[in-house]
C-alpha cells in the first residue's frame, strides 16, 4: 500500500537519465545509431554567459534613438570585382534544398533580402525560386558538388566553400529517403528515395595547399568578380581559420557546436566541435596573428545566434558578421505552438520538436510532402524573417550604442565581463568584477 | 559557308594566366593555341562557348575545370582535377593524369589516353571517361552516374559506396569497394561502350571488358524493430 513521500524514494541516475535509459531502448530496438536535426541540446557555456559594461562616467553612450550606428558590411573588396556589400551583420547560413522545402527557401531569401543581406544555398544546388528572390545569394561549393554547376556558380554574389558545419565537423551530410523527392534527387543525380549521405571530404582538393590552388581556380572561372568564403565547422578554428586565410579566403565562416543541421547522427551533434563562445576568439586571435582582422578577411561566425545580445556579443569577440540558420527557421514558424496537436502526433512536442530529418514538418519548413509545404506561404515567411531580423538589427544597435559605438563593428572584447570562470576562459575577457581572465594569452 | 576562322596563339611564358582564361572566356566561337603551360594550374577553366583549346604542354591543377561546350586537347600530363565538374563538351589529354581526374563531371567526355591515379571519376555525375592505361585506388568513389571506361587495370577498391554509374575495366580489378559488384555485360552495354570507345578514338573490342556497378545494398539504412514484431506476435 503506497503512502504519501513514497514517490520521494524514486532518485533519478544522473549517469542514466531517462534521456538516456530511452535512447539504450531505441538503439537495442532498432540497431540504427539516432538521426535527428536541430543542433545541440546539451548544456554549454554559450553567449548568455557574458554581459556588456555599459558606458557610465569613464565611456559615453550614444542616444539610443537619434545618433547613428552602422551595421553595414562589406566582404571581398580586397581581391573581388564585386564585393557583397549587406546592409546588416546578420546573414542566413546555408540550408538545402531538399532538407527544406521550395517554400521555405524562398521565404529565406524574401526575408534577407528585405534587410539588405545575404541567403545561401546548400546542399543540393541553387534552386531558382531562392536565386529569384534573393537579392544576395552565397552559392555553396560542397564536398558532395550535387547540382554544383558553372552557371550557378557564376550566378552567386559569392562563393562559400564548406569544409566544414557545427553540428557534424568532419561529417557529411544526410537526407533520408523520405525528403529525396523527385526534384530532389533529380537536383542531386541520385535515385529518388534513397537514404542519401554527401561525402564529408571534397572529391578533388586535400588540405590548405590545394585548397588554395582550389580557390585560384574558382576565382579564375569566375573571372575574379566575387569574394570567396571558407566555411569551417568550429574544431580547431584557430588553425583552421589561419590556414582559410593563407588559402586565400576574403571571409571565414566558422560555425559553433550549437549549429543547426536537419539531419545528423545525434552522436555527431552532441559530442563533436566547441561551442560558438569558445570558437570566436580563436578564430579572431588567428587573424589578428595575420593582420587582416577587422581588414582584408571578414569573420563570420554561426551557431546559436537567437538575439541581438548574441550578434553584439560575436562581434564584441571579433566577428563581423553572424550567421543564423535554426533561429530563422523559428521566425518562418518551425516548432509554432499552434501546430502543437501535430507535433503530439509524431511523438514531439511544440518546443521539443527535432526529427527535421523525416520529412514530416508540420510547419511545411522542413519537408517535401507539398500537403505541408503547402502551408507555408513564402511571402507571409519572408515578412517573419525580415521582420526579426529588423529585431535584432535594432537590439544590436541598442546594445552598440549603449556602449559608445557608432558601427557595431567597433564593439570590442573590452566592452564584455564574464559570468562563469567557463565563458571567461573560452571568451578570454575577464570574470565580472576582476581582472582575472583563465588561461589568458600573454 | 564562312571562313574558318584563324587560330589564336596565347603564350603563358608571356601572357597572364588571368588574361588567357578571361580571353577564352569571352569567345564564342573560334581556335586557341596554348603554349608554354609550364604546369600552370587552371588553365581553360570555366570555359563556356564551342571553342576548341590546344595546349601544349603539361598542365596543373584543374586544367579545363567545370568546362562546358567546347573542348580541350592537352598535349602532355596533367595534374590534380582534370576536367573536375565538367559539364559537357571534351577534354582530352595525350600524356596521364594524377589525382580526381573527370572529378564530379556532370556530362560530356573525358579521354586520357595514358594512366589516371587515384580517384578518376570520384563523385562522377553523369559524364563519360574513357582511360587508355590504368586507374589508381579508389576510383569511380560514390560515382552517381555516368561511365568510367578503363582499357588498362583499375587498382584497390574500385567503385567504393556507387550509385549508379557503370565501370569497364578490360584488364585487372585489384580490388572493389564496399557495395560495388561485378554485372553482367549484355548488349545494350556493349552498345555503349563501343561508342564510347569510338568517341574516344580508341581501338578495343567491348565484349574484352567487365562490367562493374552497385549491389544497392548500402542505398538505405537498415532498419530493425523488435518492438512491432513482438506486438504483431502477440497478435
Amino acid at each position: 500500500m503506497s503512502r504519501p513521500g513514497d514517490s520521494w524514494r524514486l532518485r533519478e541516475s544522473y549517469t542514466f537519465d531517462r534521456h538516456v535509459i530511452a535512447e539504450i531502448h531505441r538503439a537495442a530496438n532498432t540497431g540504427v545509431y539516432r538521426i535527428r536535426g536541430w543542433g545541440a541540446k546539451r548544456k554549454m557555456p554559450i553567449l548568455d554567459d557574458l554581459v556588456f559594461l555599459g558606458a557610465s562616467m569613464s565611456r559615453y553612450p550614444l542616444e539610443g534613438y537619434r545618433e547613428s550606428c552602422g551595421t553595414d558590411l562589406v566582404i571581398g573588396e580586397e581581391r573581388a570585382a564585386r564585393p557583397l556589400r549587406i546592409d546588416i551583420p546578420i546573414t542566413i547560413a546555408g540550408m538545402s534544398f531538399g532538407s527544406l522545402s521550395a517554400q521555405a527557401k524562398e521565404a529565406l531569401g524574401r526575408g534577407a533580402s528585405a534587410m539588405g543581406t545575404s541567403t545561401t544555398s546548400g546542399d543540393g544546388g541553387m534552386l531558382p525560386e531562392e536565386r529569384e528572390h534573393s537579392s544576395k545569394l552565397v552559392y555553396q561549393y560542397l564536398p558532395s558538388r550535387y547540382g554544383q554547376n558553372p552557371d550557378d556558380l557564376r550566378r552567386g554574389d559569392a562563393i562559400e566553400v564548406v569544409v566544414g558545419q557545427g553540428a557534424k565537423p568532419g561529417g557529411g551530410g544526410i537526407l533520408l529517403g523520405q525528403k529525396v523527392s523527385e526534384r530532389v534527387a533529380g537536383m542531386r543525380t541520385l535515385p529518388s528515395g534513397i537514404d542519401q549521405r554527401s561525402a564529408c571530404r571534397h572529391p578533388d582538393w586535400t588540405g590548405p595547399d590545394d585548397l588554395q590552388i582550389k580557390i585560384h581556380e574558382l576565382r579564375e572561372i569566375v573571372d575574379w568578380q566575387v569574394p570567396i568564403f571558407v566555411k569551417i565547422g568550429a574544431a580547431r578554428p584557430f588553425y583552421d581559420t589561419a590556414l582559410a586565410v593563407k588559402a586565400g579566403a576574403d571571409a571565414v565562416v566558422v560555425d559553433g557546436l550549437q549549429g543547426g543541421t536537419a539531419a545528423t547522427q545525434d552522436v555527431f551533434i552532441e559530442h563533436v566541435g566547441i561551442p560558438t563562445i569558445a570558437a570566436i576568439p580563436e578564430a579572431t586571435r588567428a587573424l589578428q596573428d595575420l593582420d587582416v582582422h577587422r581588414g582584408s578577411v571578414k569573420l563570420i561566425a554561426s551557431g546559436g545566434i537567437r538575439s541581438g545580445a548574441d550578434v553584439a556579443k560575436a562581434l564584441a569577440l571579433g566577428a563581423d558578421a553572424v550567421s543564423i540558420g535554426t533561429a530563422a527557421l523559428i521566425a518562418l514558424g518551425d516548432n509554432d505552438p499552434a501546430y502543437d496537436d501535430e507535433y503530439r502526433k509524431l511523438g514531439s512536442a511544440a518546443g521539443f520538436w527535432d526529427d527535421l530529418q523525416d520529412g514530416t514538418d508540420p510547419a511545411g519548413i522542413a519537408t517535401q510532402d507539398p500537403r505541408l509545404t503547402a502551408r507555408l506561404d513564402p511571402v507571409i515567411g519572408g515578412r517573419r524573417l525580415a521582420n526579426y531580423l529588423q529585431v535584432l538589427t535594432m537590439e544590436t544597435q541598442t546594445i552598440a550604442r549603449a556602449c559608445g559605438k557608432s558601427h557595431v563593428s567597433n564593439l570590442e572584447p573590452e566592452d564584455l565581463a564574464a559570468l562563469t570562470v567557463e565563458a571567461a576562459a573560452m571568451a578570454q575577457v575577464p570574470v565580472a568584477g576582476t581582472d582575472w581572465i583563465p588561461g589568458a594569452r600573454r | 559557308m564562312s571562313a574558318p576562322h584563324p587560330v589564336t596563339t596565347v603564350d603563358l611564358a608571356e601572357t597572364p594566366l588571368r588574361d588567357l582564361n578571361r580571353t577564352l572566356h569571352q569567345a564564342r566561337q573560334g581556335s586557341f593555341r596554348v603554349l608554354n603551360p609550364r604546369g600552370a594550374h587552371a588553365v581553360a577553366c570555366g570555359i563556356d562557348a564551342d571553342i576548341a583549346v590546344e595546349v601544349h604542354g603539361s598542365v596543373g591543377y584543374y586544367c579545363a575545370g567545370m568546362h562546358q561546350k567546347g573542348s580541350v586537347y592537352v598535349d602532355g600530363n596533367a595534374s590534380t582535377g582534370l576536367a573536375e565538374n565538367i559539364m559537357s563538351g571534351t577534354v582530352r589529354i595525350t600524356g596521364s593524369a594524377t589525382m580526381s581526374a573527370g572529378a564530379t563531371g556532370h556530362g560530356g567526355l573525358v579521354v586520357i589516353e595514358g594512366n589516371a591515379g587515384a580517384r578518376c571519376g570520384i563523385s562522377l555525375k553523369g559524364a563519360d571517361i574513357v582511360v587508355g592505361g590504368n586507374v589508381g585506388h579508389m576510383s569511380a568513389f560514390m560515382a552517381q552516374a555516368g561511365n568510367l571506361v578503363v582499357l588498362g587495370d583499375a587498382g584497390a577498391d574500385l567503385g567504393d559506396s556507387v550509385y549508379e554509374a557503370n565501370m569497364y575495366v578490360r584488364g585487372e580489378v585489384e580490388s572493389l569497394g564496399a557495395d560495388a559488384i561485378a554485372k553482367d555485360l549484355r548488349p545494350e552495354h556493349a552498345r555503349t561502350l563501343a561508342g564510347l570507345l569510338a568517341a574516344a578514338g580508341m581501338e578495343a573490342d567491348p565484349w574484352d571488358f567487365k562490367r562493374y556497378g552497385s549491389a544497392r545494398s548500402l542505398y538505405n539504412f537498415h532498419i530493425d524493430d523488435i518492438d512491432a514484431e513482438l506486438a504483431r506476435r502477440a497478435g
